[in-house]
Order: C-alpha cells, then sequence, then structure tokens
C-alpha cells in the first residue's frame, strides 16, 4: 500500500516536473522567435562574411568567393574589392548582389533567387517532402485502421494469473515491458 | 606491355560478353524447362557453369589489364597517351599507383577491376545458393560488359600518344592529387560506389527467379554493409582531403561530384533500415526492391553528370565525352529493372502491414522517406543549373547557400529519428514505454538547450547558430537515449551473469552484434554531426606577414619567423614558419608551416595546409601567396571548431559497422515454463514481440 502511495506521489512529481520544463522549453522558444524577429546583423565585418558567402568566384573554379584560394585568380580580387566597396558605401544587401549579377551574370550567385522560376528551386524539396510525409501518414494510419480484429482471448483467472507473472518476469529479467 | 593490356581487355570483354549470353540462355532454358534437362544437347547447369567460368575468366583477364597498366606507369611508358597525360619520371612511388585513378581511362579501368573482384568473389562462394548467385553473376557480367566496352571502344587506357612519338617526360599527375589520402581515398569510394552493384544484381536475380522467402537478404546484408562502410570512408576521406588540400577551410562545398557520391549513400542508407522490416515482418518488400535498384541507378546517373561534363564541378579532371554511354547504359538498366518488377510485382506482396503509427516499423518509414528527401532534395539541387538553363537559358548556381537552407534541416530532423527510432517497439508502443523511454532523453535536449544559451549562443542571431544549438540539444538526446539502451541491457546481463558494467556490455553486444553494431553506428553518427555543428563558429584572420609579424585569431598569436623557398625535381615551394603563442606562452615546440607548391612538370599550384588539431578546434593556416600590393606572404587563418570529432566520429561509424557484420555469439538458453494456451497466442500481440529487438 504504502508503495503504491509513494509510486503515486512519485509520477505526480515527475509528472509537474515534466510539466515545468516543457513549460520553461516553450517559453525559452518563444523568446528565441521574438528576439530573431526583432534584430538584424548590422556589423560591417559580418555583412563581408555573409555577403561573400553567398556568392561564387566567376573566374570559373566552380568555388565559392571566400573560398577561392588560387594564385593569381583573375576575379577574386575584383569581385572582393566591389563588395568592400558596396558595403562601404552603405548600399543594401540586395542592391549590391544585383551588381554583381550585372557585372559577373547570374552565375555569381551560389544560390538562386526566390523569384521567378528560381522559386521552384526552393520549394520543390519541402513540397515533395510535405506530400511524401502526408502520404506516409495517410498510408500508415489507413493500414492501422485496417488491420483484422483479434477477438480476445478468454482465460480463466488461473490462466490470467500466469501470464501476468510471466509478464512481470519478463519485464523484471530484461528491464523492458516485453517489448524489446 | 601496351599490347598486352589492350589484348587482356579484349579478351575480358569477349568472356564477360559469353558469361552474360550462357549464363542468360542456361538461366532460362531452366525457367522452362525446370529440371528437365535431358531435353537440351548441352545441360543448362553445364551452360551455367561455363559462364561461371567465364566470369572467374574476366577476373584474371582485368587483372592483367590492370597489372599491364601499373607496370607502364612504374616504367615510364611514354608511348602511351594516358602515362603522358597522368605521370612523370619524378613522380614519388606511391603516387605512381594514384596515376592509375586520376584519369578517366585509369578510373574505368579500376572500376572494372573492382567489379571483376566483386564478381570473383561472387562466383567462388555459389555454392552458397547456386541458382541465386548464377542470376546474380549474369546481372553482373551484363554491367561488366559495359565496363569492358567502354575500356575497349571509348576510353582505351593503353591508346597510343598522339603523333607516335613518345615524348621524354610525362606532363606529371595533378597537384591536387599528390597527397597521401589520394592513394586510399578513390579506391575506397569506388569500391562502395561499385559495391553497391552487388545487392543490385542480387536484388533483381532474385526478383526474376521469384526468389522465395527472405534468404537472398540475408546473402546480401553483409554486402550492402561492406560496400556502405566503403563508401562511408571513401567519402569522409574525400572531406579530409579537401580539408587538407583545397586550403579553403572547409570540408564539404557541395560538389556535383560530391553530391553524385552521398545520393546513393542515402538511399543505401535507406534499404540498410528498411529491409530490416522485411526480414522480420515481410513488408516493404516492393520498396526495398526499389531502393536497391534506385542506389545502382544513382550511381550511374552520378557519373552520367560529372562524366559528361553537363554540371560544373572542381573535379574538372573527371569530365569527359562518355557520359552519354552512361546514360544510355542507365536508361537500359531501368529498362530492365521496370520490365522485371512488372512482370512479377505479384510477388513482392507484404505479408504484414505497419500496425500503429508509433512503432518501429513506422519510424523506419519516416527514416525512409526524410533519407530520400535529402536524396531528391540534393539531386533536384544538382539537377536545377540544367533545368534553369533549359528554362530561362540562363544556368544558375546551386551551391552551398542554398543546401544550407534546404538540406541541414532535414539532416537535423534525420539526427532526431536517429534517436527516436530505436526507442520504439516493433508493432506498437504503448504510452507507458514512450514515457519511460523518452523521459531521459527529453530532459537531456532540454538542459543542453539550456545550457548552450546559457553560454552564449544566440542561435536569433544567425541561421548557423540556430542549426547548431538544435544539432547539440539532438545530439545530447540521441547520446542519452542509446547510452539508456546500453546501460539498460547491461543491467539485465549484470544480473544474470554477476559480470561488471563494461564487461556486460561487451557481452550484451556480442550477444547481439546487429543491434549494438547498429547504436554505435549511430552514436558515430552523432559525434560526427557534432562535429558537422561546429561549423557555425569558425572564425578566420587574414593578413600579409614579413618577418616578425603578428596576426590573433581566437586565443593565439601567431608570429612569423620567416619566409623561405625551397625546390626539388618535383616541385618548388614557398612557406611560412610561424610560432603560436596563448596567453604569451608558446604552445607548439615545431613552428607551422603553411606551404604554396608550384609543381615543375605542369606549373600548376598546390596549397599544403599547416593544421594544428585538437578536440576544441583546429587552428588552420594557409599560405596564399604573395600579396600583389606588399608583395609579402599573405597567410590565411581559420580556427575551426570539433572538427576532429568528424574524423572521431567516422572511427565509430567503422567499428559499429564491423560489429554489425559479426556473427552474433549464442547465448545463454534457459527453459522458462509458460501457461498452455492452445491457439491463444497467436493471435496475441506478445507473440512477436519477444526477440525483435533489431
Amino acid at each position: 500500500m504504502s508503495s503504491a502511495v509513494s509510486s503515486g506521489k512519485r509520477a505526480s512529481w515527475v509528472s509537474r516536473g515534466w510539466r515545468l520544463l516543457t513549460g520553461r522549453a516553450a517559453l525559452a522558444v518563444l523568446a528565441a522567435v521574438m528576439v530573431t524577429l526583432s534584430l538584424a546583423v548590422t556589423d560591417s565585418t559580418a555583412r563581408f562574411d555573409t555577403l561573400g558567402r553567398k556568392l561564387m568566384c566567376s573566374c570559373g573554379c566552380a568555388q565559392g568567393l571566400m573560398g577561392c584560394d588560387h594564385v593569381g585568380c583573375p576575379n577574386r580580387e575584383g569581385e572582393m574589392d566591389q563588395l568592400r566597396t558596396g558595403i562601404a558605401a552603405g548600399m543594401a544587401d540586395q542592391a549590391i548582389l544585383d551588381g554583381f549579377v550585372d557585372r559577373w551574370g547570374a552565375t555569381v550567385l551560389a544560390a538562386p533567387t526566390t523569384k521567378g522560376f528560381d522559386l521552384v528551386a526552393w520549394i520543390m524539396p519541402f513540397a515533395v517532402a510535405a506530400l511524401a510525409l502526408a502520404g506516409t501518414i495517410l498510408l500508415v494510419r489507413n493500414w492501422a485502421k485496417n488491420q483484422p480484429k483479434v477477438a480476445p482471448v478468454k482465460m480463466s483467472s488461473s490462466q490470467a494469473a500466469a501470464e501476468g507473472a510471466m509478464r512481470e518476469r519478463i519485464r523484471r529479467e530484461t528491464d523492458t515491458e516485453g517489448q524489446l | 606491355m601496351a599490347a598486352f593490356g589492350s589484348f587482356a581487355l579484349l579478351i575480358a570483354l569477349v568472356l564477360a560478353a559469353y558469361n552474360l549470353f550462357a549464363g542468360g540462355v542456361a538461366l532460362r532454358l531452366l525457367a522452362v524447362g525446370g529440371t528437365n534437362s535431358t531435353a537440351y544437347r548441352v545441360a543448362p547447369e553445364r551452360l551455367a557453369e561455363t559462364a561461371r567460368r567465364a566470369g572467374i575468366g574476366t577476373f584474371v583477364a582485368v587483372i592483367a589489364a590492370a597489372f599491364a597498366m601499373v607496370w607502364s606507369v612504374f616504367h615510364n611508358d611514354f608511348s602511351l597517351e594516358y602515362i603522358v597525360e597522368h605521370s612523370n619520371i619524378a613522380l614519388p612511388i606511391p603516387y605512381k599507383f594514384a596515376a592509375l585513378w586520376s584519369g578517366q581511362e585509369g578510373s574505368l579501368l579500376l572500376w572494372s577491376l573492382l567489379l571483376a573482384v566483386y564478381g570473383f568473389v561472387l562466383r567462388v562462394t555459389h555454392k552458397t545458393d547456386v541458382k541465386l548467385y548464377a542470376y546474380a553473376g549474369t546481372i553482373l557480367a551484363a554491367v561488366q560488359v559495359f565496363f569492358l566496352l567502354l575500356l575497349n571502344f571509348a576510353a582505351p587506357p593503353f591508346a597510343g600518344v598522339r603523333g607516335g612519338v613518345a615524348p621524354p617526360d610525362g606532363n606529371g599527375l595533378n597537384p591536387l592529387l599528390q597527397y597521401p589520402e589520394m592513394v586510399i581515398h578513390p579506391p575506397m569510394l569506388y569500391l562502395g560506389y561499385v559495391g553497391f552493384t552487388m545487392p543490385f544484381c542480387f536484388a533483381l536475380g532474385a526478383l526474376m527467379m521469384r526468389y522465395p522467402g527472405e534468404k537472398w537478404i540475408h546473402i546480401t546484408r553483409r554486402w550492402t554493409m561492406m560496400t556502405w562502410m566503403f563508401l562511408t570512408v571513401g567519402i569522409f576521406l574525400g572531406m579530409h582531403w579537401a580539408y587538407a588540400v583545397l586550403g579553403w577551410g572547409g570540408y564539404w562545398g557541395w560538389d556535383p561530384v560530391e553530391n553524385a557520391l552521398l545520393m546513393p549513400w542515402l538511399t543505401g542508407t535507406a534499404f540498410l533500415h528498411s529491409v530490416m522490416m522485411q526480414e522480420k515482418r515481410g513488408m516493404m518488400k516492393q520498396w526495398n526492391v526499389w531502393l536497391i535498384f534506385s542506389t545502382f541507378l544513382l550511381t550511374l546517373l552520378g557519373t552520367t553528370l560529372t562524366r559528361a561534363g553537363l554540371v560544373s564541378s572542381v573535379h574538372a579532371f573527371a569530365q569527359s565525352s562518355i557520359g552519354t554511354w552512361f546514360f544510355w547504359f542507365m536508361g537500359l538498366s531501368l529498362g530492365v529493372c521496370l520490365f522485371t518488377y512488372i512482370l512479377h510485382r505479384d510477388h513482392l506482396k507484404s505479408e504484414h502491414s505497419v500496425e500503429s503509427l508509433v512503432s518501429r516499423e513506422s519510424s523506419f518509414m519516416f527514416n525512409n522517406l526524410v533519407l530520400l528527401a535529402a536524396c531528391f532534395t540534393i539531386l533536384w539541387g544538382t539537377l536545377f543549373p540544367i533545368l534553369s538553363e533549359y528554362v530561362e537559358g540562363t544556368k544558375k548556381t546551386v551551391s552551398g547557400p542554398y543546401y544550407t537552407h534546404v538540406a541541414v534541416p532535414i539532416g537535423i530532423f534525420l539526427l532526431f529519428l536517429t534517436g527516436v527510432g530505436p526507442l520504439l517497439a516493433w508493432r506498437a508502443s504503448s504510452f507507458r514505454s514512450l514515457r519511460r523511454n523518452f523521459i531521459l532523453p527529453g530532459i537531456a535536449f532540454v538542459a543542453t538547450a539550456v545550457v548552450c544559451l546559457a553560454v552564449g549562443m544566440k542561435p536569433w542571431k544567425e541561421e548557423a547558430v540556430l542549426y547548431s544549438l538544435m544539432t547539440f540539444s539532438l545530439a545530447a538526446a540521441v547520446i542519452t537515449a542509446i547510452s539508456s539502451e546500453f546501460l539498460r541491457g547491461a543491467g539485465v546481463v549484470h544480473r544474470q551473469t554477476g559480470k561488471n558494467v563494461l564487461s556486460s556490455m561487451i557481452l550484451l553486444t556480442r550477444r547481439s552484434t546487429r543491434r549494438y553494431g547498429g547504436y554505435l553506428v549511430h552514436l558515430g553518427l552523432v559525434i560526427i554531426f557534432i562535429g558537422f555543428a561546429g561549423y557555425a563558429f569558425n572564425r578566420t584572420a587574414e593578413k600579409p606577414m614579413a618577418f616578425g609579424d603578428t596576426m590573433e585569431i581566437g586565443p593565439y598569436t601567431l608570429k612569423n619567423l620567416g619566409n623561405t623557398q625551397e625546390s626539388n625535381a618535383n616541385y618548388d615551394s614557398e612557406f611560412s614558419q610561424l610560432d603560436v603563442y596563448q596567453g604569451g606562452k608558446k604552445i607548439l615546440a615545431q613552428p607551422m608551416s603553411p606551404e604554396k607548391r608550384v609543381y615543375a612538370v605542369n606549373g600548376q599550384p598546390q596549397t599544403m595546409v599547416a593544421n594544428h588539431s585538437t578536440l576544441r578546434w583546429d587552428l588552420y593556416l594557409v599560405y596564399e601567396g604573395r600579396d600583389q600590393a606588399t608583395g609579402l606572404p599573405m597567410i590565411k587563418a581559420f580556427l575551426n571548431p570539433l572538427v576532429s570529432w568528424i574524423w572521431i566520429g567516422l572511427a565509430v561509424v567503422v567499428f559499429g559497422t564491423v560489429v554489425a557484420m559479426l556473427p552474433s555469439a549464442s547465448p545463454s538458453r534457459a527453459t522458462v515454463t509458460a501457461p498452455a494456451k492452445p491457439g491463444a497466442l497467436a493471435g496475441h500481440p506478445a507473440a512477436s514481440l519477444a526477440g525483435s529487438g533489431d
């Protein structure tokens, strides 16, 4: 009896602790989202790195601008200078990137834009993943629903007690619920 | 020797073609005539045996051709175009081997050689299941014929030098390949890439012959795991090579060639998981067959994309004109797969279906879904430049930033499933077991997130930091989940045997190598993800440095001791020597020496990175060349956190895979008396739960 009471107390303590933890985690996530929306990166060095990572070296080496390390690369310094000048002149990020496209061509951008046909590049992976996820959930639910019904086994009280004892032994010896 | 090599390749083609033809005829006769072999002039079994022997002959002939190529490289036979293009007299001996796969023709010869080696193993172990092996061997011969056709007619490695006059020296090996790992990285990759042909052949063969039961999966399991391991090691060796040689401070550039390797790895990983459902519950048969078909087809697609030059790649040395051949072969292979599937799909009916959304089976399905979503994303990103050129007339670039936004979240979700899957029971998980299994990982997740925020991570400032935070938190949760599984099992063994915890864990792993080897692989992947997560905190500094100049990066101060030039027969080099100080104290006995080499034979430069690696971070120095304005050496320093953990994680993955491939030790047996309930247990869920632990 006392063991059942202490087990009940423990369960309620765990449950309260769990609720507290999940509540705090939810608050932390909410706070993170709020701050994300209110802050912006303003540091010019960080801008240089951030924008630089969005650009390719246009010499044909197929490497990013920040990663190109060819000796005597004909384009890298020109691109770097253009980027520094744009940031120093206080141009907006998009205006700087547009300037690169005008001078070096569309291939200078390391990723497709979010306009026109380029948008398809961004949408398609998520659309396919979402469709596949929805399809899988529907399929599994459908399978689960159409499982043949298993008639409950009628057991005498002694059989039920013996099965209970066996399950308890499995649980004790394998430290599971008999569901390895 | 060139004539010998060419002749060996021709003989290999004839033998492989015979293997395909005779094997095909024999299997057809056996299929239509059953066991009545006396009706034919040559017994089909005998014909099949000659086909098998021709397959072994192909192996001998391809070995001879490969030997001829190696001999020609070592003897500087510049009468061969391939040797002129990929070797020279001063090339160090280990790199002479690397010359074998540094060019188009040589790498095709290596592909054919590995295929022949795999085929040889298959043919000498045919007694495991003669008929299935005959089918698999015949399909393998078809693939071999394709590669030998290429080697004989499209890209002959023993072609004579243009103009007919042998030059005194060759052009040398691509400097990027003159690095120790290049001697083992490509063979490893090819072992993995080519190796997926084996499970493909067995799967297609099993479907063609309507193989009863799931024994073919047991037969191919070790092939698939070994192949997967080789491909994994190959990919990571490539990452390490890129990190150490290319000098841009990173290890993965989402280059089309890298993507081409990753795609079959992803589908192969999905196959290794979902095939367990077929073994244990007779489910997902059609899915598994298509997964392994797709894996093989993706190896061909990756090769087609890069060899046809359809997409731009830093691996420019791999581009050529044989993409069309691969394109047609891929189409033909797809046609054969489709035809066989349509003809025999009734053989692939599932015996069971998923019973609950919260079960091990559904976690495997979601795991497959995520792996395939990742594969599709990478394929889509790789193909988008071609698509955009077709639609808009402009070839768009799809590089790192795209994949960071699209593929990284998928990877993080996969990490989540890595932890969740093993905690779910087969068929259905009860709420009680869910709460019991998830409470500790849940606490670890939240605690890690709180600690990360407390130590100053600001996920709201940068997307990469947000991903890192999620990765660290999930990694903690998954490690807790895996540790709990080990400790729980070890606790049971400890109670049964009285052994200490470590011995209990070892015994537990030996008793169920597959299950606990799998957990070790998961643990290794989590460690690798932790290494990846450090990327968000990379720092760089760059400066022209004269003698005595200093540069700060993180807690380190670099002091230039001098800039030096050296020459040898193979290359000229320039390097700086920099002492490293931390808190005013010199921390390295020897200075770090980043170097730039220019190879004499072709004037090509190569970066030799200096890297001081610790568990916390790598101090990574690059000699970029002379600054145009000052004439001083330009030194670029990177501080890359947690990179070492990627290589440690790889070691754990390899160890786990090897453990999973070992046979399990027989457990001690005890008799348990259960209450007799005739007929009752057959319909009871407990009947299929016990012992289904993988």
